[in-house]
C-alpha cells in the first residue's frame, strides 16, 4: 500500500512537530508513508471565503500531486473534509457552469482514498492501541470539521483513552465550535474571540493540563488565546500525543 | 423587507456591542443552552426522526418545485370556502392591501397572532402611519412592543431580555397601551403572565379585525394552520369579525397528510415540546362561527427571485422553527440584532441577502456571520444545508454573477471593499500552485523568524489583539524531510 502524507500548508509551515510526529507514528505502526513535495494547499480557505474558482485549480493540483497513492492520510480534519465534502461539490459545480465533467473526473479518485489521521488509524490500519505513553491529564476538542464533516465520532478519544499514562477528562461543551473558521477569525474577530475564550476557560475548567485536538488550525486559534489569558494549558495536536512511547521519555511539545 | 432595521451597520461591529454586553450575553447562553439541551431530548425521544428530517425536506422540495400549480389550487379553495385572496409581491404591496381592508371595516384598531412575514414588511409600522393601533397578542411580541424594541429571535422574540427587564417595562410600559400593570408586579412569572393576561384580554374583547400569519397553507382544501404555545392566536383567530392573514407563499404544503410530518418535527425543533398545546386552523368562513370575513394575502417579497436560484432555493424549505439559532456559537454571542433583520441567525444570514439581495453592507456581510461549524445544519428539521448557502452567497458578494432579481435576470458585479482580498487570494493561490514558490516563502518565514512582529497592524490586528500569533519554526516540515530522507537519518 502505498500512502502518502498530506501535511497541509498549515502544519507544513507552522507545525513540522505534527509532520514529524505522524512519520514516527505511522512508521512505528509499519505504515511506509511519502511526503510528496509537490503538495501545497487543498483550497479551503478559497472555497470558504467565497473564491470557488480560485480554490478549483488548487484542487486539481491536489489530485495530480496525489492521485497515484492508494491512501492519502491527513493529521487535519478540516482540510480532511475539504477533499471528502467538497472537492465532490466543486466538481458537480463544474459540471453545472458548463465546464464539462473534466474537473469531476480528476477530483472523483482522491475523494474516497483521503482519510483523516485518527480515521485512517481506526479503519484502515486497524489499532486503537498505538503503544503510546503521554503521563499527562488530556481534554479533547473534537474540531467541527472533524466531528460533523468527517464523521469521526469516538475514533479520536478510543486511541486517547488507548494511550498508557494518559488520563482523558470530558470537556463541557465539547461540541461547540472553538471560533476559528478560517476567515471568520479575521472577519469577526470579536465573536470568534469571545468562542475561543469560552472555549479555553471551559477547558480550564476540567483541570486538563493539555488540550488536544486533531487540527492545528483549531489550535492555533485556541493556543493563542491562553497565550493572551495566560492560561497553563497547552495546546497538543493528537498526533504528537500518539507518537510518543515510554522508550522516548515524554512526548509532546 | 422591513424599514425597521435601515441604517444597521455590518454584522461584525453591531456584533461587536452584542459581545462587550455582559447582561445580553448572559441572557442569551441561559436561554439557547437550556432549549439546546430540551430540543436534543425531545428529538432522541423520536425514533424515525432522520426519515422524518428526510420527508419534510422532500415535502417542501416537491412543493416549492410545483409552487405554481399548488398556489392556484390554494386560491381556488379558499375563495371557494368564502375567504378572498390577495397577491402581493412585495411589502408595499402587501401593507397597502392590509391597511386599505382595515380602513374597509371602518376599524383603527387590529389584534395580531405573532406572524414573522407581517414583521418582515414592517406592517404595524405602515398600520400606524395610515392611523391604525395594532397589538402584538403574543407575549414575548408584547414585551418587544411595550419596552420600543425589536425583536431578536424568531421564536422568542423578547430572548435578550431576563425576567427583571419584562418587569420593568410591564410596570412602566403597559398603561400607555391599555390596562397597566397591577400594583407590586414581581419578576415571578406567574405574575408577569398574569399581567399580560389580563392587560390583553380587554384587547380580545374588543377588536373586530384580527392579523395573522400562517405556519402552513394546505392547498387540497385552502385551510390555514397557526401553532402556538399560548392560546393567544386562537383568540385572534376566531373572536374579531375580519380576520386577515399575510402569508409567505412557501409556506403551503399540498396536502393534510403532509402536515404530519411538520407538526412532529416542528414543536421539538423549536420549543421542544412533543406537539404543540395549540394547533388551529380555519378554512374560509363558517355562518356562526369565527369571522365573517376571511382574506388571505399571499407574499412574495424576493420569494420566488429566491426560488431561482438552485443552492440557495432551500432556503425556502424553513418552517422557522428556530433550532439553527439556538444551536448557534455565534448567535448565541452576537444576539439577534447584531442581523439587522426580521430572520436572526443562521437562517437569517442564508434569507436575507436573498429575500433583500447583497447590496447593503449589513446584507453583504452576512453571509460571512458564521464559521461554518455546520452545527445549524444538524439540527435543521428540513435539512436546509445551511452552511452550503452561506458559501454560495459569499461567492455571490465577492465575485458577482448571474441572479434573477424582481423577475429579471441580472448579472450581479462584485461587492467593493474586497479588493485586497481577492488581491491576496489571487497572490495565496498561485504560490499553492507551484510548489516551489511556497517552499521560498516558508525560508524566507523561518529565516526572519526573530524579526516578526508581536501585534499586526491592518487585518491582521484584529487577531493579535485577543491572541497571540504562532511562532514560525526554524524549519518547515519539506526541509526537515528532505535533509532528513524521510526521517530516516535522524534529526528530529
Amino acid at each position: 500500500m502505498r500512502v502518502a502524507l498530506f501535511l497541509t500548508c498549515v502544519n507544513d509551515t507552522l507545525y513540522p512537530e505534527t509532520g514529524r510526529a505522524v512519520v514516527t507514528l505511522l512508521t512505528r505502526l509499519g505504515v511506509e508513508v511519502d511526503f510528496p513535495a509537490a503538495q501545497t494547499c487543498c483550497g479551503q480557505a478559497h472555497y470558504n471565503t467565497g473564491y470557488r474558482h480560485q480554490a478549483e485549480p488548487l484542487a486539481r493540483h491536489f489530485a495530480e500531486v496525489f492521485g497515484e497513492y492508494d491512501a492519502i492520510v491527513t493529521p487535519s480534519g478540516s482540510c480532511g473534509a475539504m477533499v471528502r465534502e467538497l472537492y465532490p461539490r466543486l466538481g458537480e459545480r463544474a459540471r453545472a457552469e458548463g465546464r464539462g465533467g473534466g474537473l469531476a473526473a480528476t477530483l472523483a479518485p482522491v475523494v474516497p482514498k483521503t482519510y483523516e489521521l485518527t480515521e485512517f488509524l481506526v479503519d484502515v490500519v486497524g489499532v486503537t492501541d498505538v503503544g503510546a505513553y503521554y503521563p499527562h491529564t488530556v481534554t479533547y476538542h473534537p474540531t467541527c470539521h472533524g466531528l460533523r464533516g468527517l464523521g469521526l465520532g469516538d475514533r479520536p478519544l478510543r486511541l486517547l483513552r488507548a494511550v498508557k499514562g494518559l488520563e482523558l477528562v470530558e470537556l463541557p461543551g465539547a461540541e461547540e465550535c472553538c471560533g476559528f473558521g478560517g476567515t471568520f477569525a479575521l472577519k469577526n474577530a470579536d465573536v470568534s474571540a469571545a468562542m475561543g475564550t469560552d472555549k479555553v476557560r471551559s477547558a480550564e475548567s476540567t483541570g486538563a493540563e493539555v488540550l488536544c485536538a486533531a487540527d492545528n488550525s483549531c489550535l492555533m486559534h485556541l493556543g493563542g488565546t491562553m497565550t493572551r489569558l495566560r492560561s497553563g494549558l497547552r495546546p497538543v495536536h493528537i498526533a504528537e500525543i500518539l507518537a510518543g512511547t515510554e522508550e522516548d521519555g515524554e512526548a509532546g511539545r | 423587507m422591513s424599514g425597521t432595521f435601515v441604517g444597521m451597520p455590518a454584522f461584525p461591529e453591531a456584533a461587536r456591542a452584542a459581545v462587550a454586553d455582559a447582561r445580553l450575553r448572559g441572557n442569551l447562553r441561559h436561554a439557547t443552552h437550556t432549549i439546546r439541551a430540551k430540543r436534543a431530548r425531545a428529538v432522541a425521544e423520536v425514533s424515525d426522526w432522520a426519515e422524518l428530517r428526510e420527508a419534510g425536506k422532500r415535502i417542501k422540495d416537491h412543493t416549492l418545485r410545483h409552487l405554481d400549480r399548488y398556489l392556484v389550487q390554494l386560491e381556488e379553495k379558499v375563495t371557494a370556502a368564502g375567504g378572498t385572496v390577495h397577491w402581493a409581491a412585495d411589502a408595499e404591496d402587501a401593507n397597502r392591501i392590509v391597511v386599505e381592508l382595515v380602513r374597509a371595516t371602518g376599524e383603527s384598531e387590529v389584534v395580531k397572532v405573532k406572524s414573522m412575514a407581517t414583521q418582515e414588511i414592517g406592517l404595524n409600522e405602515a398600520l400606524e402611519a395610515a392611523g391604525i393601533r395594532a397589538y402584538e397578542t403574543d407575549l414575548a411580541e408584547l414585551i418587544v412592543q411595550l419596552g420600543d424594541d425589536r425583536p431578536s429571535h424568531i421564536l422568542v422574540p423578547a430572548i435578550h431580555r431576563n425576567r427583571g427587564e419584562i418587569r420593568d417595562v410591564f410596570r412602566e410600559r403597559m398603561s400607555d397601551w391599555g390596562r397597566p400593570a397591577p400594583e407590586g408586579l414581581t419578576d415571578s412569572p406567574a405574575e408577569l403572565a398574569e399581567a399580560a393576561r389580563l392587560h390583553l384580554r380587554e384587547k380580545f374583547l374588543r377588536a373586530k379585525v384580527g392579523v395573522s400569519g400562517a405556519n402552513f397553507m394546505v392547498a387540497e382544501t385552502g385551510t390555514l394552520v397557526v401553532v402556538e404555545s399560548e392560546g393567544n392566536g386562537r383568540m385572534c383567530l376566531t373572536l374579531p369579525e375580519t380576520l386577515i392573514s399575510v402569508v409567505g407563499i412557501e409556506k403551503t404544503v399540498p396536502t393534510w397528510r403532509d402536515l404530519e410530518v411538520f407538526l412532529q418535527t416542528l414543536p421539538r425543533s423549536s420549543t421542544a415540546e412533543r406537539m404543540n398545546p395549540y394547533t388551529s386552523t380555519w378554512t374560509g368562513t363558517t355562518d356562526g362561527d369565527g369571522p365573517t370575513a376571511f382574506h388571505l394575502v399571499l407574499l412574495d417579497n424576493g420569494r420566488t427571485d429566491t426560488l431561482a436560484d438552485e443552492v440557495g432555493r432551500q432556503a425556502l424549505r424553513c418552517i422557522r422553527c428556530s433550532a439553527c439559532l439556538n444551536v448557534c456559537p455565534v448567535y448565541e454571542r452576537a444576539g439577534g440584532h447584531a442581523y439587522g433583520s426580521v430572520y436572526p441567525g443562521p437562517i437569517g444570514a442564508i434569507l436575507s441577502p436573498q429575500l433583500r439581495g447583497t447590496a447593503s453592507e449589513i446584507d453583504a456581510s452576512l453571509p460571512y456571520a458564521s464559521s461554518l461549524c455546520g452545527a445549524c445544519y444538524e439540527v435543521c428539521p428540513v435539512a436546509i444545508d445551511i452552511p452550503e448557502v452561506l458559501v454560495h452567497l459569499r461567492e455571490r458578494v465577492v465575485e458577482g454573477g448571474p441572479m434573477v432579481r424582481e423577475g429579471n435576470k441580472v448579472v450581479l458585479k462584485p461587492a467593493k471593499g474586497h479588493a485586497a482580498e481577492r488581491a491576496a487570494m489571487r497572490a495565496a493561490r498561485w504560490a499553492f500552485s507551484r510548489p516551489g514558490a511556497l517552499r521560498t516563502g516558508q525560508r524566507l518565514a523561518s529565516r526572519t523568524r526573530r524579526l516578526h512582529p508581536r501585534t499586526l497592524p491592518g487585518p491582521g490586528k484584529a487577531w493579535t489583539a485577543t491572541r497571540a500569533l504562532p511562532a514560525v519554526p526554524p524549519e518547515p516540515f519539506r526541509d526537515w524531510w528532505r535533509r532528513t530522507g524521510g526521517g530516516k537519518e535522524g534529526g528530529k
